[in-house]
């Protein structure tokens, strides 16, 4: 079968590449592109180690078509650093012992970053509700949801 | 094995595609892609159509429009759809609300499909490209169904007519115990002049509580009116057993539940 070609942007920069017809944009990340920062959980859309933003909105990578992202604009985990430095949310997990095994932080992160885009000074609440599609089976969820009202304090004193 | 993806500007030809052997319709990919994932090689092929329409809400004085394709996230922030916005959250977590959609909800096998449940009982009219059908209709035959949805329509009803009711044991998100959803109008006297109750994992696909429905009328809301209704209310059911929950379960917490939506 004749590969797909799809363009796509992934953290800012251009990519085209060729996939095979069905397949997910997980793999199309981590096996064509080499971001290996969305993690393949379940692969059944009840995880969301996989969770990447696309056009501004938490998505599904394992349940997502690569073709279907022809010209979308992808954000994972990789692209949240910002030479070198990392994004506070990131710095906040560190900060609050909230990985442990980490597999589920790359969806974590991600999901919570959605959240702080559109609320930054989100409640208690809000938090759980943005990251009630990730599972995380090993650190336990009050550090990770102590990490994500950590890092939008931190985002509303900087823009203090 | 590699899955052909074809993609149709119209529905029309979309639905011509999908008379292959093997092919199914891609809507948000929560349930074809994941069949596939898990290994269902019945899908060789995948058919979706860019038609606008699909992902269009109308909403004409009280005729609600909703396309096919549009997700559950898109009804959740919808001004004029508040009412719905309970049944919308209650499918997953906020990636599976932007990926989901009405038309794929319709397919979705128990425990799934809660705002499915919601249609059930606000008598949605299903349509396809060959017209238009009852919601129940639909559901009785959807296993069969090849034809393309491309929307549901119904009346939008009263703020205070509406009442959904999703329960699970993980919170704010998890798989259904069991999902009820009710329309009813009251007389000026306070009694049950209408009601149509629609439950979820009650059966393998969404389905009306008839006997409840029959036993609520001319009855009041409250704990002594409701009583008929409740001791009707596993009549005709016969629940899914599941991870979650066995049938049995779901039979003994259904009236509990069902007593709680009704008392408000």
């Amino acid at each position: 079968m004749a590969k797909i070609p799809v363009q796509f942007t992934l953290n800012g920069s251009e990519k085209a590449e060729f996939v095979d017809g069905g397949t997910t944009l997980l793999n199309a990340l981590r096996d064509k592109i080499g971001d290996t920062s969305p993690k393949g959980g379940c692969h059944q859309g009840t995880c969301g180690a996989c969770s990447v933003i696309i056009d501004g909105e938490i998505r599904l990578s394992c349940l997502t078509l690569a073709e279907t992202c022809n010209g979308a604009d992808i954000k994972t985990l990789s692209g949240l650093a910002e030479g070198g430095v990392l994004h506070p949310l990131q710095r906040a997990f560190l900060d609050t012992f909230a990985t442990q095994c980490g597999f589920c932080t790359p969806g974590m992160i991600m999901a919570a970053k959605v959240l702080l885009d559109h609320t930054p000074n989100p409640s208690r609440d809000d938090v759980v509700e943005a990251l009630s599609g990730n599972i995380c089976r090993c650190t336990g969820y009050e550090p990770i949801i102590e990490a994500v009202l950590l890092a939008a304090r931190a985002n509303s004193q900087n823009a203090a | 094995m590699a899955l052909a993806l074809q993609t149709f500007a119209t529905v029309k030809d979309a639905n011509a595609a999908l008379r292959s052997t093997g092919t199914r319709y891609l809507g948000g990919g929560t349930l074809v892609v994941r069949a596939a994932n898990e290994g269902d090689v019945s899908v060789s092929g995948l058919i979706r159509s860019t038609d606008p329409a699909l992902s269009a809400i109308e909403i004409i004085g009280d005729n609600v429009r909703i396309g096919a394709s549009v997700t559950m996230a898109a009804i959740t922030r919808h001004p004029n759809l508040g009412t719905l916005t309970k049944a919308a959250r209650a499918v997953g977590g906020p990636a599976i609300r932007n990926m989901a959609t009405v038309g794929g909800n319709l397919f979705a096998p128990a425990p799934y499909g809660d705002f499915t449940v919601a249609l059930l009982a606000l008598d949605a009219t299903v349509s396809t490209d060959d017209g238009e059908m009852p919601i129940e209709a639909f559901l009785a035959g959807r296993d069969g169904s090849r034809a393309i949805i491309t929307s549901v329509s119904f009346t939008l009803p009263q703020a205070d007519g509406f009442r959904f009711l999703k329960v699970s044991r993980v919170k704010p998100k998890g798989v259904s115990v069991l999902s009820i959803a009710a329309v009813l109008l009251l007389a000026p006297d306070g009694t049950v002049s209408s009601a149509r109750i629609a439950l979820g994992c009650m059966a393998d696909r969404p389905m009306r509580a008839k006997a409840t429905e029959k036993a609520l009328l001319g009855r009041t809301l409250d704990q002594h009116g409701i009583a008929v209704a409740l001791a009707a209310a596993t009549e005709g059911i016969a629940p899914i057993t599941d991870p979650i929950a066995s049938a049995w379960y779901r039979t003994e917490v259904l009236p509990v539940h069902l007593g709680r939506l009704l008392l408000g």
